[in-house]
């Protein structure tokens, strides 16, 4: 083998693909944990912009879902008595903090909805309208209320897998890595395949297409483009009410300020970068996290040179920077291209009717 | 609607295209404020008790730290400097149909550029550092700027999600470029951050107004002439409004869509170098800034019109500039202003129903058009 790495860019190649195979078992739990919220994210933002609706305000939903699921469920676990339900750490104050969450992020989201559909104002502005307002409002409350120092709800377990599957050669880390999660990660799975099921065999996901695309043609065959667009937009919301409970009763257990650090936007990217379908994306979201989960596997356990050498000169912000990087690349037609939906952005107007 | 603009009759015609311009900002500034006092209001409960005046106390402190002195004064147009120059990086950028949400990238390169040439000419006379500080600002913003131009022009990326993507790509650049090659070796280095590099611009006014005052209040009418007066603004805002009748008319869009994003590109550049040579004396990894963002709360305020952006730029750098006092006063957090930006911006983005509802005839947004283009090539930015 140490012959082979020593050919010159080839070698190297080879020596990464090796290592990144030998390591990936080790920090896939780390992808996959970092790829939740970023998934759902891009699932927010694919109920918007499928049915025409351009989301850039997916990062303030969540921002404001993190902040709500913390707040409400540490004021929750003050109020109501600590039921467990047995499951996942599931208990009644969490499950309170997810609800709000859920509502919250809902409810932003009907904010937007009716900006881009009724009022037919830029979906761009009303997006970045969200973003300011999420940033500020959290911020301010989180300031005033991190003053009285609120106790933490705590978060849900992970699923312990059984050593059945976990210990089956080969592949067993694989469950492992995306079973071994919380309720809101193993519903992120389960919705991404939903949602790419739902999007190509049901009713709804034509439907949603063709409005999307053509809105005035589906508007002729009796599809009511405004009702399905405020439906899909709203509901939207409660991914992102998902994504942002993840960050503060799942992940972590407590709130910082702007703690989304722009999780929204890479979401945003994977949407793009998983041309606009759930698995996708979600699989985009797994590519982009994948550079940090190599950035920390490289700390940990250097390659031998030269591969070590190489990986270990990059700085770790060209990790970071790279799902960024791929997605401008991938926009610009470099390799691959990724179309959004033709309608997107457009808001629509109904012909008037005859009285 | 830019030729109304360009030639008013009379004295009296003027005045009422005036009151027609500034009414929707002026109610959507005053909703924004009483709704401000009802978020204060609500959360006093989490600061000293209920308190209905506690509204009152903040907006006082407010009023008394961006006008009460001439210090408060000059900090005001200290705060307002980099609105101007990113207000107007999103402006110009709309009347040539495009949304540059990249100006917070634009503005790090820019600062990082600019703090990397005044590291540079270290030893040099301020008659040449400070010249060429400021042009490498300009010039890392305006390279900043033209990767997404050119891209959106010649490959139909979208510009609003390359310049988003750009931005995240610019706080790892600084965070690369300040940690590592720039990284200080003074005393004053407790953290990741260039040495001091002083304030390059000459005080000229109050405590810490500096040359950057100057530049923006240069540039506001050189940006007006540019758009209004000169060919090529005629030709950007042709793009903007129609880049069909544009391509017809003998125009190029492509390279007035690259010039125009690198224009933004630069003037959001500049903002950074001014405030690094001018304010903060030094360049941290970690470069923490809205300035992006509050230039589109300015350019939509200022309805991307220079005099219009002056304006909202004063507006806003007054409420940053009032923001600490309110809060070590009236114990009222500075996100405040985060708040009542984004409530004006929703009042006017919501225009045609606060004209409905207060019954309210005014003059559009006067990004209308423009805007429009920008979203309709959101879902055909491949298809070409």
């Amino acid at each position: 083998m140490d012959a082979l790495y020593s050919i010159p860019i080839i070698g190297l190649i080879i020596q990464f693909v090796a290592y990144f195979i030998t390591e990936l078992p080790g920090f896939s739990s780390v992808i996959v944990a970092a790829a939740i919220p970023i998934a759902l994210g891009a699932m927010c933002g694919f109920m918007n912009e499928r049915s025409g609706v351009v989301n850039i305000g997916i990062e303030g939903m969540m921002l404001t879902a993190a902040f709500v699921a913390w707040w409400s469920a540490s004021i929750a676990g003050q109020i109501v008595p600590d039921v467990d339900f047995g499951v996942l750490g599931i208990t009644l104050p969490l499950l309170i903090g997810l609800l709000a969450a859920i509502a919250a992020a809902m409810l932003v989201s009907a904010v937007h909805a009716w900006l881009s559909i009724s009022v037919r104002a830029d979906q761009i502005i009303s997006g970045t309208i969200i973003n300011i307002f999420a940033a500020a409002i959290t911020g301010y409350l989180n300031l005033l209320i991190s003053q009285h120092s609120p106790p933490s709800a705590g978060t849900f377990d992970k699923w312990r897998v059984p050593h059945l599957l976990t210990d089956l050669p080969v592949i067993g880390w694989l469950f492992k890595a995306f079973l071994g999660v919380g309720p809101i990660g193993l519903l992120t799975f389960i919705s991404v395949i939903v949602l790419q099921v739902l999007l190509y065999r049901s009713r709804w996901g034509l439907r949603t297409r063709a409005v999307g695309e053509h809105p005035k043609a589906a508007e002729t065959v009796g599809i009511d483009v405004i009702r399905l667009r405020y439906r899909n937009v709203i509901l939207g919301g409660v991914f992102a009410g998902l994504a942002g409970a993840y960050l503060t009763i799942e992940f972590g257990n407590s709130f910082q300020g702007d703690m989304t650090a722009g999780r929204g936007f890479i979401a945003l990217a994977a949407l793009i970068f998983g041309r606009w379908t759930p698995v996708g994306a979600f699989g985009a979201a797994l590519l982009f996290t994948t550079s940090i989960g190599l950035q920390r596997s490289i700390q940990f356990a250097t390659p031998d040179p030269p591969l070590g050498d190489v990986l270990s000169n990059l700085p770790f912000q060209f990790y970071s920077a790279l799902p960024y990087l791929i997605t401008i690349i991938v926009l610009a037609g470099v390799v691959g291209r990724s179309v959004a939906p033709a309608a997107d952005g457009q808001p629509y107007e109904r012909e008037s009717r005859a009285a | 609607m830019t030729e109304r603009a360009a030639a008013p009759s009379t004295m009296g015609s003027w005045l009422k295209r005036a009151r027609a311009v500034m009414l929707l900002p002026a109610i959507s500034i005053l909703l924004a404020l009483v709704l401000g006092a009802i978020v204060i209001f609500l959360s006093s409960p989490l600061i000293n008790g209920w308190d209905p005046l506690l509204p009152l106390k903040a907006y006082r402190s407010l009023a008394i730290g961006s006008f009460g002195s001439v210090n408060a004064l000059v900090n005001t147009l200290v705060n307002a400097t980099p609105l101007v120059f990113a207000g107007l990086a999103v402006g110009i950028g709309f009347k040539g149909g495009l949304f540059n949400i990249g100006g917070q990238g634009q503005f790090l390169v820019g600062a990082l550029a600019a703090t990397a040439a005044a590291i540079g000419l270290g030893g040099a006379s301020p008659l040449v550092a400070i010249p060429l500080s400021l042009l490498a600002g300009m010039a890392g913003g305006l390279a900043w700027g033209f990767v997404p131009g050119f891209l959106k022009a010649f490959t139909g990326a979208h510009e609003v999600v390359t310049t988003i993507m750009l931005n995240f790509v610019a706080v790892q650049l600084v965070s690369f470029v300040i940690g590592g090659p720039l990284r200080g070796t003074g005393p004053e280095v407790t953290f990741d951050r260039t040495d001091d590099i002083g304030n390059l611009l000459p005080v000229l006014i109050g405590r810490n107004g500096h040359l950057g005052l100057v530049l923006a209040a240069l540039v506001v009418p050189l940006a007006w002439w540019l758009l209004y007066r000169s060919t090529t603004g005629f030709e950007i805002r042709t793009v903007g409004a129609n880049p069909d009748a544009a391509r017809y008319a003998g125009m190029h869009p492509r390279w007035l869509t690259t010039l125009t994003l690198s224009l933004c590109g630069l003037l959001a550049g500049l903002a950074g170098a001014t405030q690094i040579l001018g304010e903060v004396g030094y360049m941290p990894a970690s470069y923490g800034t809205t300035v992006g963002f509050d230039g589109i709360a300015v350019a939509l305020l200022g309805r991307a019109h220079p005099v219009g952006i002056l304006f909202a730029a004063l507006l806003f750098g007054a409420m940053h500039a009032g923001a600490g006092l309110m809060q070590a006063q009236a114990e009222v957090p500075v996100q405040l202003v985060g708040v009542l930006q984004a409530v004006i911006l929703f009042f006017l983005a919501a225009e045609l129903v606060v004209r409905r509802l207060l019954r309210v005839r005014t003059a559009g947004t006067g990004v209308g058009t423009e805007l429009e283009t920008i979203s309709r090539s959101y879902g055909e930015q491949t298809s070409r």
